[in-house]
C-alpha cells in the first residue's frame, strides 16, 4: 500500500497543468469563474480541446477513442487538475453513456457511424429513460416502439430530459413487447431529434432554469437499424449504463474546489472578532464535510483501483451516488448560509454575472445552485433506491 | 394553563382561513408574486377593511387591541397560502414598533395610514457586513442643527420597493458593534439621497438594497430617544420572529399534508409509494418536526405575551428549530416528491423556498443556538 505519487505520475501532472494555462481560453474561464451559465458552442469547444489532447474520452477503450489509455492514477491527476482549473463539466449524455453502450452491445456499422461525431462533440445526445409514470420504477416504461417493415414505430413520452433543446440525438429505452416480466420487453433505440414526430417542451425548475425537458413522441419512425444489442436487451443495458454512469471521480474532485472556496470566501466574512471561517459552529459543518468528502474520494479510489485490476463497478457505485450527491447538497447549503441575507436576491441565469445584481459578486448562482441541487439525490436512481440496491446485493437482505 | 383561542381570536383565524382558501389559490397567488408590485393591491385593502392590518396594534395608537395571539393566528394562515402580502414588514416589523415607541405624530402620520392600508412601511436594519447581529451598524447620521444627515448602506430590506416611509438603523455614536449609539429614524422613501435597488427574493417577494447620500431628516423622525434605538430593534425583531415562526408552522403543515397526499396516490413498483416504509417514518419525522415547532411557537409567544422573563431565550429556541425543522419539511417534501418536487409548475418548491429563506431571515439556526446559550 502507498499514497505516493511515482515520478512518471508528478510529470503527468505537470503536463496537465502546462496544458491548462496555455489551452484553456481565457473567454470560457472568466465564465467558469463568475459561475455564469454556458453556451452550447462555448462547452464543444471546450471538449474539442480537450479531445485533441486525448483527454475528453478518458473511458474509451484506445481502439475507439484513437488515444492511449490512462492510467487510474492518471485519470485521478487530469480529474483533479481540470476541477481545480474550474474547466467545464463534460456533457456526459454521449462520451459517458451512449458510447459506452454503442462500443460495448453496438454493431460495427453503429460505432462507426456513431462514435467518431461523439468524439469530437458534433453530435449531442440526450437520455430518454424517465416517464410521467415511471421514476424510480423504471422498468414500468410505457413509451412504445412497434417494428413494421424495417422500422419502428414510437408513441409516449419522456420526462426529465436534461439538455433535450440541444440534442440531435437520443438514446432511449422503449417498449416493444409486452411480456409477464416487464423488464424483458424493453429495448434501447437511437433517435434522430429531427424526425417528424418528436416535439420537445421545456421543463422551469425552482432555480429559475431550463435544463430538463418533456420529449413527447408521435408516431415517430426510427429505421430498425438503430436498435441497439438484441430486441428486449434494454433492461440489461440500462443496468450496465446506470453502474457506469456513477462512477467518476470528477465530481468528487469538483466538491474539492467549492469545499475549498468556501473556505476562502468565508475567511474574508466579518464576524465577531473573528470571521464566519473562524467560527465554531461554521468551521465543524465545513470540517465534518472535508472528512466525509476524504472518505468518499478514498471509497472511490478503492473502487477504481478494484476496477483496473478487472473487476465491475456493481452495487459498490450506489455507496459513491449517495454519497457524493449528499455531499453535493450539503455544500451547496454551506454557500447559502455563509451568504446570509444575500442568498435571497433572486436572479434568472442571464441576469448572473451582470452589473444588475447585488452584494457580492459570487452571490447571485448561490442559491439558485442550491436549489438545482436537490435533484441529485433524486436523478440517476434517488438515493432510497440506491439504499436498496446496497441492502440487497451487498448486504443479502 | 390553557391552549384555547377566545372567541374573537378564533373568529379571525376562521376568516383568515376561509380568505386563503377562497381567494388565494395556488394560480392567485402565483401571478400576484409575478406581478410588478410583488402582492395584491386589492387584498392588501381587504386585509385593511376587514381589519387585519391594525388588529394587534394598540387602541391607543389607533388599532383593535388584540394581542401577539391574533398576529400569530393571521401569520399562520398566511403560511398555509403563502401569501406575498407584506403583513410581516408593513405591520409587525415597522407597525408594532411605531406602536410600541413612535411618538403620536408618527402614530398619526405613519401608522395610521398603514392601518387603513394607504401606506406601506419597511424596516431597514441590515448592513452587509452585519449578518444577523443587529447592533452592527456602519450607516451613520449626524447631528445638523435640528436635522440629522443619514449616510450609508441597508441591505436586503424587505417590502423596500412598496415601503411608503423606511424605518433606519442608524449610528448616531460610538463604534461599528456597540449597542449603545444607534438611533431609529422614518425615512420618506422619495427622501432626496436616498436610492432603492429592486429586486425579487427567491421567496417570491420583493426587497431592495438602500442607497444613502446625504439624506436629510429631522429629528421628530426619530423613534423613541437618541442613541437608544437597538433595544426597540431588538425588541421589534422578537415579535418579527414570532409572526414569521407562525407562518412557517402554516407552510410546514400544507407541505407535510401535501406529501402525505401524494405518496398515497404516487404508484411505483404495482404500489403506492407511501406503502414504503422508509418514507413512512421519513413522513412521521416531519410530522413530527412540525409539531414541536407549534408547540414552541405557542409557549414562546404566550411568554411574550406574559412579558416572562425567559421570553427572549424562547424565542431564540423557536427560532432555531423553525430553521431546522423548515429545512428539514421542505428538503424531505420535494425529495418525496421525485422531481415533480424541483419543477416551477408545482407549489411543493415555493414553499420549500419561502421555509429556506425563513431560515435565515432573522437569525439563521446558528445564530439562535448560540444566543439561545447567551441568554
Amino acid at each position: 500500500m502507498d499514497l505516493k505519487f511515482s515520478e512518471a505520475d508528478v510529470t503527468f501532472r505537470e503536463e496537465v497543468v502546462n496544458f491548462l494555462e496555455t489551452e484553456y481560453p481565457d473567454d470560457i474561464k472568466e465564465k467558469q469563474d463568475k459561475r455564469i451559465p454556458l453556451e452550447k458552442d462555448e462547452i464543444v469547444r471546450w471538449q474539442q480541446i480537450l479531445n485533441k489532447k486525448g483527454w475528453f474520452a478518458i473511458n474509451w477503450p484506445s481502439e475507439y477513442s484513437n488515444q492511449e489509455e490512462l492510467s487510474v492514477t492518471q485519470k485521478y491527476i487530469l480529474q483533479e487538475e481540470l476541477a481545480k482549473a474550474n474547466t467545464p463539466t463534460n456533457i456526459p449524455f454521449g462520451v459517458g453513456m451512449c458510447a459506452p453502450v454503442v462500443y460495448t452491445f453496438g454493431t460495427d456499422e453503429q460505432k462507426e457511424k456513431f462514435l467518431p461525431s461523439i468524439l469530437n462533440s458534433e453530435v449531442w445526445w440526450c437520455q430518454g429513460y424517465s416517464e410521467p409514470g415511471s421514476g424510480s420504477d423504471l422498468a414500468s416504461l410505457k413509451t412504445k416502439a412497434e417494428l413494421k417493415g424495417d422500422k419502428y414505430i414510437v408513441n409516449g413520452a419522456k420526462t426529465w430530459t436534461t439538455l433535450a433543446q440541444h440534442a440531435d440525438w437520443i438514446f432511449c429505452l422503449v417498449r416493444t413487447e409486452t411480456t409477464e416480466i416487464k423488464q424483458e420487453g424493453i429495448s434501447f433505440l437511437l433517435i434522430d431529434m429531427k424526425t417528424p414526430g418528436i416535439e420537445v417542451k421545456p421543463i422551469i425548475t425552482i432555480d429559475g432554469s431550463h435544463e430538463v425537458n418533456m420529449v413527447y413522441f408521435d408516431n415517430v419512425e426510427v429505421p430498425a437499424e438503430n436498435l441497439v444489442g438484441e430486441q428486449g436487451q434494454g433492461w440489461n443495458i440500462a443496468k450496465f449504463l446506470l453502474a457506469h454512469e456513477r462512477s467518476g471521480i470528477a465530481g468528487i474532485a469538483a466538491l474539492k474546489r467549492e469545499l475549498s472556496r468556501l473556505k476562502d470566501l468565508s475567511s474574508d466574512i466579518p464576524l465577531g472578532d473573528g470571521t464566519l471561517l473562524e467560527d465554531v459552529q461554521f468551521r465543524n459543518k465545513i470540517e465534518e464535510t472535508e472528512i466525509e468528502l476524504t472518505a468518499t474520494e478514498f471509497t472511490e479510489l478503492r473502487t477504481l483501483a478494484a476496477m483496473s485490476q478487472g473487476g465491475s463497478p456493481g452495487a459498490e457505485s450506489s455507496i459513491l451516488k449517495i454519497k457524493g450527491t449528499e455531499l453535493q447538497q450539503t455544500i451547496s447549503e454551506l454557500f447559502v448560509e455563509m451568504l446570509a441575507y444575500y442568498a435571497h436576491p433572486f436572479y434568472l441565469e442571464n441576469e448572473i454575472g451582470t452589473n444588475e445584481t447585488v452584494g457580492p459578486d459570487y452571490a447571485a448562482p448561490v442559491m439558485p445552485h442550491y436549489l438545482n441541487y436537490r435533484k441529485v439525490t433524486i436523478y440517476g436512481g434517488s438515493n432510497e433506491i440506491q439504499r436498496n440496491v446496497i441492502s440487497k446485493a451487498i448486504l443479502g437482505l | 394553563m390553557d391552549f384555547t383561542f377566545n372567541e374573537e381570536q378564533t373568529l379571525i383565524q376562521d376568516q383568515v382561513d376561509q380568505f386563503v382558501q377562497k381567494e388565494y389559490d395556488w394560480e392567485t397567488r402565483q401571478s400576484l408574486s409575478n406581478s410588478d408590485l410583488g402582492f395584491g393591491e386589492s387584498n392588501w385593502q381587504k386585509f385593511a377593511e376587514l381589519g387585519w392590518l391594525g388588529i394587534s396594534v394598540s387602541e391607543d395608537s389607533g388599532g383593535f387591541g388584540g394581542s401577539a395571539i391574533e398576529s400569530m393566528l393571521i401569520m399562520e394562515a398566511f403560511g398555509k397560502g403563502l401569501v406575498v402580502e407584506p403583513f410581516l414588514e408593513t405591520m409587525i416589523m415597522a407597525g408594532s414598533l411605531i406602536d410600541d415607541h413612535g411618538s403620536d405624530e408618527q402614530k398619526s402620520s405613519v401608522l395610521e395610514p398603514a392601518i387603513s392600508g394607504e401606506m406601506h412601511l419597511a424596516l431597514a436594519y441590515a448592513e452587509p457586513q452585519s449578518r444577523f447581529n443587529l447592533s452592527d451598524v456602519v450607516t451613520e447620521a449626524k447631528a445638523d442643527g435640528e436635522n440629522y444627515i443619514l449616510n450609508g448602506y441597508k441591505s436586503v430590506v424587505m417590502n423596500g420597493p412598496s415601503a411608503n416611509k423606511i424605518i433606519i438603523s442608524a449610528r448616531t455614536s460610538n463604534s461599528q458593534l456597540d449597542e449603545n449609539g444607534i438611533t431609529l429614524f422614518i425615512v420618506d422613501s422619495d427622501s432626496k439621497g436616498l436610492a432603492k435597488t429592486n429586486y425579487k427574493t427567491v421567496d417570491g417577494r420583493r426587497a431592495s438594497d438602500l442607497t444613502l447620500e446625504n439624506v436629510s431628516v429631522s429629528e421628530d423622525d426619530i423613534i423613541g430617544s437618541l442613541d437608544s434605538g437597538f433595544e426597540i430593534l431588538d425588541s421589534a425583531i422578537d415579535k418579527a420572529i414570532l409572526a414569521i415562526s407562525a407562518e412557517a408552522v402554516g407552510a410546514m403543515e400544507v407541505l407535510y399534508k401535501t406529501t402525505v397526499e401524494y405518496t398515497k396516490t404516487r404508484e411505483q413498483f404495482g404500489t403506492s409509494i407511501g406503502k414504503f416504509q422508509v418514507l413512512q417514518h421519513r413522513m412521521v419525522d416531519m410530522f413530527m418536526e412540525y409539531e414541536q415547532c407549534k408547540s414552541l411557537l405557542y409557549m414562546a409567544t404566550m411568554k411574550h405575551e406574559e412579558g416572562a422573563p425567559d421570553a427572549k431565550k424562547a424565542i431564540s429556541g423557536l427560532k432555531y428549530q423553525v430553521g431546522k425543522a423548515g429545512k428539514f419539511i421542505g428538503q424531505q417534501a420535494v425529495q418525496l416528491h421525485g422531481g415533480m418536487g424541483v419543477t416551477d409548475e408545482l407549489n411543493v418548491g415555493h414553499y420549500f423556498k419561502r421555509l429556506t429563506t425563513v431560515g435565515t431571515i432573522f437569525g439563521n439556526t446558528d445564530y439562535h443556538l448560540k444566543k439561545y446559550t447567551s441568554l
